[in-house]
């Protein structure tokens, strides 16, 4: 199963102060509960923080045997080699390269249903809300099971493009729950204020509609980015001997893993870090 | 100035128009939002609609802009007809109930919006005009979402406002401001309009507001025109019901028409005759009317005093007074039970009438007005 | 005005418009989703071997087999799954309200910081548990100091360890629909039912959780259906006695080739994780979710 980004969040709204002055006894409870809550959400984060702490650590690993589980001693060597293992980097050029062609793909198709679900009447709303709740509703590994069960009886040879057929099934959906609730939030009376100011069909699109949507339609490509880059079990089905960096990964766990993994996953940690810190600095300086 | 952002103001006319909306409870298209409005608004007149929540205005706005297809009716600009039109096609601009501003542009971009579209020359330099003429110079560069309400409802104005529509559709525009600003705005409205002379169709909040800005008005309810005319006529001369008690407040007596004398109409209320003007006469068939006036219209005297002898006369007994200031206003009861209201100015001449004084109002025949009877429903119908 | 519904029509172009922009999306659903689970469905009703091929009997007793065969590994799916799920809204509903309402105009920061831990790879994460939790490790040596596990009592290769990489793994499902919800709250709403009942507590039970009611459907919903079809972690730090139904369907297919069974099994799966969520979302009242 993949993993979900998250999408951008929207600019935090404004603190509500008080109204008044709450009473002496609910202001102790309320002491009380708030750090009662601080203190939890600290124990949560810690929680949350511990695997990746120890994937950065023992990617400093000075492992010598196959295995990287115990503490050996700092080194920088997997980082300096990150392609030192055999296979990892073509896995790792590999997922990008789904991820970029199916978050393409899924953002495409997914962006139009949301159009047409938000914008346009048509019969069978029903039936397609259906349709698109379904894959959503399903886990992985049917829908993975199903793919090949289809491949296999039409005789279809599984590979890098029955991966990506399954990458974009699966990111359709989330796409369109993404870009519908953007567009959803977005007030119609603009689009009319442009037309009432002269600008015709296409150009209201273009000038008005497209750059409101935008931020809706880039969080959904990166949570499609994100969900293809880090499946698994799709992939593990219809890959025939295509190897993806997850599957890599579950190779490598059978056999002995190497700090260069955990270098990998250190570094998608940060690159994602990063980018959503710059995205935040960015909303900040332009609210 | 005027030469630049002038567009030359044009008649509006509207003839039978009728929206239907389809709704969920009730199958469809069956709800009728405006129902056969037909109305002319002359070039340059500042226009107003007028009516509850819900009466059909901004449908009807909507439909000028071209931005609702209306069911069926027509509407004509200068006598061309607009009613296919797409709303990019109509020389007329509208100022959204809530503004409507484009987020994402400055607020130099919002206004230019509608120039770069038609592709005209020297944007830069109308916008620039436009902002000074809103008193805006120095926020071009801003999102609108760093303006106060009042400078992006100017903005929303100024938009509209450079493309020299032939006619300006205002709704609500000052419905989100407070008093104060209302009033500023209001004037600059004025102000702006004898600079521009563009025929401004807005849609007031208050009634007030309105009476003072208006040229021409029309009274709507449940999708229809009540009545359409200037603020006076609709004040002194209301043609229903119900426009009598939704601008200011009527005193109406159930009459029926028992003959003429000369250019007066003689009615007969409660076996009390009563002259009225027989041009306020109401175009109905029957004979059965109601007949109004107006609070402050109503003279009251002690029983048994002398009257001028063309006035209307009735007797009451007061029931109930309440000490406003300039004036006081009391309720008085008829004889037949019938509570009417009295404002009469404090000219410190006789003191405060008790409760359970007998009284004789009178008033001109010149300031009553006659209703159908039909539609007369309770006041109480129409609050929102 | 926000009775009157959305006011359509002057943008919606020609009347095939929205025909054209479903058609690419719906169609790729139907061929790709549709079909093949359909496919799934008449595999599941087939008879045969690898080696002399499979025809469709319509056997039946291929789904009640499987089941009878498997109903352990089945029982625990359900299980672990809704244990994954429960954990997971003890653990990220304080997370998601302190967010909320606590983090003033740091919120989308620790939103943020919430979520990156999740995007080192899945399967890393899991492996990271797994050096955790291992024998040697000191979360193992913690419980043994405190008397929480016997000496020589491990945590590796149990259900509880399988739990845990579950519940760890599915987190921001369950963390971004709560927050999304509860930051829609309006945080003097809360201060109110605080004047009106009696304590932060019942405030709270009354009007604070059935508000946020939608985020916890959509967070459940969202842990739950991933972890029931989940066999990772199981694979990564359980053992054959902590198999789920995912495990099963994965070797049936992959390794032992026998297509009906696994298809029976990934049939059952999705047929009653659907009853589920249908009885669940019906008794939660949102049936709003897409
Ligand atoms: N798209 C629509 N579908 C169904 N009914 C509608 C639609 N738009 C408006 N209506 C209904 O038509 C009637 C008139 O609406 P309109 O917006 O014109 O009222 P209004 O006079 O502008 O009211 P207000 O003074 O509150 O702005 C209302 O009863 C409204 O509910
Ligand atoms: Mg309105």
């Amino acid at each position: 199963m993949a993993q979900a980004i998250a999408p951008l969040p929207a600019a935090a709204s404004p603190h509500r102060p008080a109204s008044h002055q709450p009473a002496l006894l609910f202001r102790v409870w309320r002491a009380i509960t708030r750090n009662l809550v601080v203190f939890y959400a600290f124990l949560a984060l810690l929680y949350i923080y511990l695997p990746v702490i120890v994937v950065v650590i023992f990617s400093f690993n000075d492992n010598t045997g196959r295995y990287n589980f115990t503490w050996q001693g700092f080194t920088l060597k997997s980082w300096l080699n990150p392609c030192g293992v055999s296979g990892l980097c073509p896995a790792m050029v590999k997922s990008l390269q789904l991820a970029a062609l199916s978050t393409l793909g899924a953002t495409l198709l997914g962006t139009m249903i949301a159009f047409a679900i938000v914008r346009h009447r048509f019969s069978g709303r029903t039936a397609t809300n259906v349709l698109i709740f379904m894959p959503m509703a399903t886990p992985e590994i049917v829908m993975a099971s199903s793919l090949l069960a289809l491949f296999l009886n039409l005789g279809i040879p599984t590979g890098f493009g029955t991966i990506l057929i399954g990458h974009i099934l699966f990111n359709i959906s989330y796409v369109v729950v993404t870009v519908k609730a953007r567009l959803q939030g977005m007030n119609s009376s603009l689009e009319e204020a442009a037309m009432d100011l002269y600008a015709n069909e296409w150009h209201t699109f273009h000038k008005i509609t497209l750059p409101l949507v935008t931020p809706g339609i880039i969080s959904a490509a990166l949570l499609a980015f994100a969900l293809s880059f880090d499946d698994f079990i799709v992939a593990n089905f219809n890959s025939g001997n295509v190897v993806t960096f997850p599957m890599f990964v579950w190779g490598a766990a059978q056999r002995g893993v190497p700090p260069q993994i955990n270098v990998m996953g250190a570094a998608m940690f940060i690159v994602a870090l990063g980018l959503a810190l710059a995205s935040l600095a960015m909303q900040r300086r332009s609210a | 100035m005027k030469t630049n952002l002038a567009g030359p103001a044009a008649e509006l006319r509207i003839t039978n128009l009728v929206k239907r909306f389809g709704t969920a409870a009730a199958g469809a298209n069956n709800f009728m939002a405006v129902d056969n409005v037909s109305l002319t608004v002359p070039p340059g007149s500042f226009f107003a609609m007028l009516g509850p929540s819900g009466c059909g205005k901004t449908t009807t706005l909507r439909m000028v802009a071209g931005l609702e297809q209306p069911t069926s009716g027509e509407i004509l600009l200068n006598g061309k007809d607009i009613t296919h039109l797409k709303p990019y096609h109509r020389p007329v601009n509208t100022v959204f109930q809530n503004y409507a501003l484009f987020p994402h542009l400055t607020v130099h971009e919002n206004v230019a919006f509608g120039l770069r579209r038609k592709g005209e020359p020297d944007i830069a330099k109308r916008v620039d005009a436009m902002l000074e003429l809103v008193q805006l110079n120095d926020f071009g560069a801003r999102r609108p979402a760093q303006l106060s309400g009042g400078q992006q409802q100017r903005v929303a104005l100024a938009r509209a406002l450079i493309n020299a529509p032939q006619v300006l559709l205002l709704d609500e525009p000052l419905g989100a401001l407070d008093l104060k600003l209302r009033r500023q705005m209001q004037l600059e409205l004025k102000r702006i309009q004898t600079e521009v002379s563009t025929t401004f169709r807005p849609v007031p909040p208050d009634q007030e507001e309105a009476m003072t800005m208006a040229d021409t008005i029309a009274v709507m309810r449940h999708g229809r025109v009540e009545q359409l005319a200037s603020p006076v006529d609709l004040y002194e001369r209301p043609a229903t019901a119900f426009v009598a008690n939704f601008l200011g407040k009527s005193n109406l007596l159930e009459g029926r028409v028992t003959g003429t004398d000369g250019a007066l109409l003689l009615v007969e209320t409660h076996g009390v005759a009563l002259r009225l003007p027989a041009a306020n006469r109401p175009a109905t068939t029957t004979n059965d009317l109601l007949v109004g006036v107006r609070p402050e219209k109503l003279h009251m005297a002690a029983a048994g005093a002398q009257l001028p002898a063309s006035h209307n006369k009735l007797q009451a007994t007061v029931t109930d007074s309440s000490f406003m200031g300039v004036s006081t206003q009391y309720v008085v009861r008829t004889a037949w039970q019938q509570e009417l209201t009295v404002f009469t100015q404090n000219l410190g001449v006789d003191g405060m009438r008790a409760r359970d004084t007998a009284v004789q109002l009178h008033w001109d025949p010149q300031h009553t007005f006659a209703v159908p009877r039909t539609g007369a429903l309770p006041e109480t119908e129409e609050e929102t | 005005m926000s009775t009157v519904p959305a006011r359509r029509g002057l943008l919606s172009g020609t009347r095939w418009m929205p025909y054209a922009l479903l058609l690419p999306g719906l169609l790729w659903l139907a061929l790709f989703f549709v079909t093949p689970i359909l496919t799934l469905l008449s595999t599941s009703l087939q008879e045969g071997s690898i080696s002399t091929g499979f025809r469709l009997t319509w056997r039946i007793a291929n789904y009640t087999d499987a089941f009878w065969n498997y109903r352990e590994q089945f029982g625990r799916s359900i299980l672990y799954a809704s244990l994954s799920t429960l954990l997971a809204l003890v653990i990220c509903y304080p997370l998601a309200y302190f967010i909320a309402f606590r983090a003033g105009r740091y919120k989308n920061l620790m939103l943020l910081i919430v979520v990156a831990p999740f995007f080192t790879s899945f399967l890393i994460r899991t492996l990271s548990w797994k050096i955790i939790l291992a024998d040697s490790g000191f979360v193992v040596r913690v419980f043994q100091t405190l008397g929480l596990l016997p000496a020589g009592g491990r945590l590796l290769a149990t259900s509880v360890a399988v739990v845990a990489g579950i519940t760890y793994n599915f987190l921001p499902f369950m963390t971004l629909p709560l927050y999304t919800s509860l930051e829609r709250l309006d945080a003097s709403l809360i201060e109110a039912a605080g004047d009106l009942y009696a304590g932060p507590v019942t405030a709270f039970f009354k009007v604070t959780f059935p508000l946020s009611m939608p985020g916890v459907v959509a967070g459940t919903l969202l842990t739950f259906i991933p972890a029931a079809g989940d066999y990772i972690n199981v694979r990564f730090l359980g053992t054959p006695a902590q198999y789920m139904l995912g495990n099963v369907i994965d070797s049936r297919f992959l390794a032992v080739l026998d297509y009906p069974t696994a298809a029976a099994l990934s049939i059952t799966l999705m047929f009653t994780i659907l009853v589920l969520v249908g009885l669940y979302v019906r008794r939660a009242g949102t049936e709003d979710l897409v």
